[in-house]
């Protein structure tokens, strides 16, 4: 029992209520809204250190005893997820400051930024699938609101086409969860994961298991169900599409991963299913990166190539593969919101995202550039930058498991994810300078940079110290892949 | 009892595909809303039809019926209320923005 584990989902909670009262002063809003985060984040450090050193922690809410009520779980992969995703909350919040308008920032905006967060780290950490559908419903419908804030004509036809594929796959959770209701009687995952290893019909198992992928697949865009994400995240603005490229198709990574490790770990066909989807998402989605030429798209459909990777890690399933998918996802949310805030940085500058119309950042903006050139040579896997040692563990995961077509694959996607990224800085930050906005030359984006520098931070140290996180990602790793503890410490048997 | 529940599920299902494929945009909400229908029905039939008596009203009774199912699908019929009525808004904005409801004029073009 630790109430601990209850704050990151209280305190966003209750700030965003407070806050739709105060919708008319800014500074109210702002002073509370990173205070809450702050608060969010010093939490969940604190969190992931007590669970680091004192292993699995449970809350039982409303004192009712597992599985009959429901319960929130911190292992080391929800408990660091969480820590991750609030430090980008707040880089976002710090970056939302200096870009959005008055008038945004008046039309609730805090308020549903902070239940997005409620939804997320909610998903994250509860230990209920039914409780993780209702999660999952809070951070959509923040996420609706927050996409289609600002009414665009172009943001309201595809927040509606986004709005309404999340809301049809939320409708096959409820069915696969009425499958698995009916099946084994109980909602709690570790109960269910008892109840299913000692089932003996497999093949209803494996039906649930595939419902089950057709949903956290759509909400993490895998082939062929990424066509929604590409143009509903080019449509909010650079703070908003940051946090989104970074987290909401992670919370459903995570789900699989939580699923696919607790529940359904039995079933040789699901894996076989995912290694295959793993390799056609990211070959498919960099293919699509390559053949773009506006920055926010290009960092769009990469998010669907990169969750390919992801996708691939869970389908080897070996323990090394686990820790390269969570290293992995790590830091996949660290530089791709680093690089959608550059991306609103370059557009802030130029008045454009078209890369044929700008070029020659580089001479006028030589710290942006360099800034950006990190972390898109950290997305394409260079070494000593952090992207390279997750996609190594995966790789060195595939041969070991034998599943060499995909490596294959995968380096392939390697090479043009480079070549994508390389394309963005060549044609928009080398060459003459040349700008559709004249009085670009003498914008200064200083301060528009300082929120991004710790997630730059972050992924060169996580690159440069990649021994001790790799040895924190097998631990992690283990943890998933050896489940008894985490039904010990739910179920107290 | 089960078999009628199931149908009934079937012929939810099947003419909420069939709206949701059509073009225009109130019909693919209206099918939303009858797939959300459709489900809450299956998590009922899934999880057993009535076979024993109204759980917590007395202690007499030799079985009780399941009382969960029932608090699981008020949660998602509320979740889905909450769902249609912003779909809806959206729906009216985008169609007094673009001034078409036609999901084939709501492409995009190529240049965006």
């Amino acid at each position: 029992m630790n109430n601990l584990i209850i704050l990151p989902i209280l305190i966003p909670m209750l700030m965003g209520v407070i806050l739709i009262f105060f919708k008319d002063s800014k500074t109210i809003q702002r002073v509370v809204s990173v205070i809450s985060v702050g608060l969010m984040l010093l939490l969940s450090v604190y969190l992931s250190y007590i669970v680091y050193v004192d292993g699995i922690q449970t809350i039982e809410l409303g004192d009712w005893p597992a599985p009959f009520g429901i319960v929130l779980v911190a292992d080391l992969l929800s408990s660091s997820l969480v820590a991750l995703s609030s430090l980008l909350a707040l880089v976002c919040l710090f970056f939302a400051f200096q870009t959005f308008s008055a008038e945004r920032e008046r039309n609730y905006f805090h308020p549903f930024f902070l239940f997005l967060m409620v939804g997320v780290n909610g998903s994250f950490l509860t230990g209920d699938i039914f409780n993780l559908f209702v999660f999952f419903e809070v951070m959509l419908i923040s996420s609706f609101i927050l996409i289609s804030m600002g009414s665009k004509k172009y943001q309201l036809r595809e927040s509606l086409k986004y709005v309404i594929i999340n809301t049809v796959s939320s409708m096959f959770f409820i069915i696969a969860i009425a499958y698995l209701y009916g099946v084994t009687g109980t909602l709690n995952m570790a109960d269910l994961s008892v109840k299913i290893s000692e089932l003996e019909q497999t093949g209803v198992i494996s039906v649930i298991a595939v419902v089950f992928l057709f949903v956290f697949g759509t909400k993490s865009a895998i082939f062929p169900l990424y066509y929604w994400l590409p143009h509903s995240y080019y449509a909010p603005p650079a703070a908003i599409a940051a946090l989104f490229g970074g987290l909401l198709t992670k919370v459903g990574v995570y789900t699989l991963m939580r699923t696919y490790t607790l529940i359904f770990p039995h079933d040789p066909l699901v894996f076989q299913i995912l290694l295959i989807v793993g390799g056609l998402t990211m070959f498919i989605g960099v293919l699509g990166a390559v053949s773009q030429f506006d920055f926010k798209r290009i960092l769009a459909v990469h998010i669907v190539s990169q969750v390919g990777y992801m996708i691939m890690g869970i389908g080897i399933f070996t323990p090394l593969a686990i820790a390269g998918t969570f290293f992995f996802l790590a830091h996949n949310i660290i530089v791709k919101s680093a690089l959608f805030l550059f991306a609103g940085v370059a557009e802030k500058i130029t008045g454009t995202s078209h890369l044929k119309e700008m070029s020659g950042l580089l001479k006028t903006h030589p710290y942006f550039a360099w800034l950006f050139f990190i972390a898109a040579i950290s997305l394409a896997g260079i070494p000593p930058l952090s992207g390279f040692f997750g996609k190594f563990a995966l790789v060195v995961a595939g041969f070991e498991a034998g599943n060499y077509f995909v490596i294959a694959v995968s380096l392939a996607t390697g090479v043009l994810t480079l070549f994508s990224m390389m394309k963005i800085f060549m044609t928009s930050f080398w060459g003459e300078v040349k700008f559709p906005d004249p009085q670009a030359k003498d914008k200064k984006v200083g301060k528009l940079l300082i929120p991004i520098l710790p997630l730059v931070a972050l992924t060169i140290l996580l690159g440069v110290a990649a021994e001790p996180f790799m040895q924190f990602s097998l631990e992690l790793a283990e943890q998933l892949m050896d489940p008894s503890e985490y039904i010990n410490s739910v179920l107290k048997e | 009892m089960e078999i009628l529940m199931i149908l009934t599920v079937g012929v939810l299902v099947t003419v909420a595909t069939y709206m949701i494929l059509t073009k225009s945009l109130l019909r693919v909400i209206l099918g939303v809303v009858l797939l959300s229908h459709g489900a809450h029905l299956l998590f009922l039939t899934m999880a057993n039809l009535k076979q024993g008596s109204p759980p917590l009203l007395g202690e007499e009774a030799s079985s009780y019926a399941d009382p969960l199912p029932q608090a699981l699908i008020l949660t998602a019929i509320v979740i889905g209320f909450g769902i249609t009525a912003f779909m809806l808004v959206l729906a009216y904005r985008t169609y007094k923005a673009h001034g078409t409801d036609n999901f084939d004029e709501l492409r995009g073009t190529e240049d965006e």
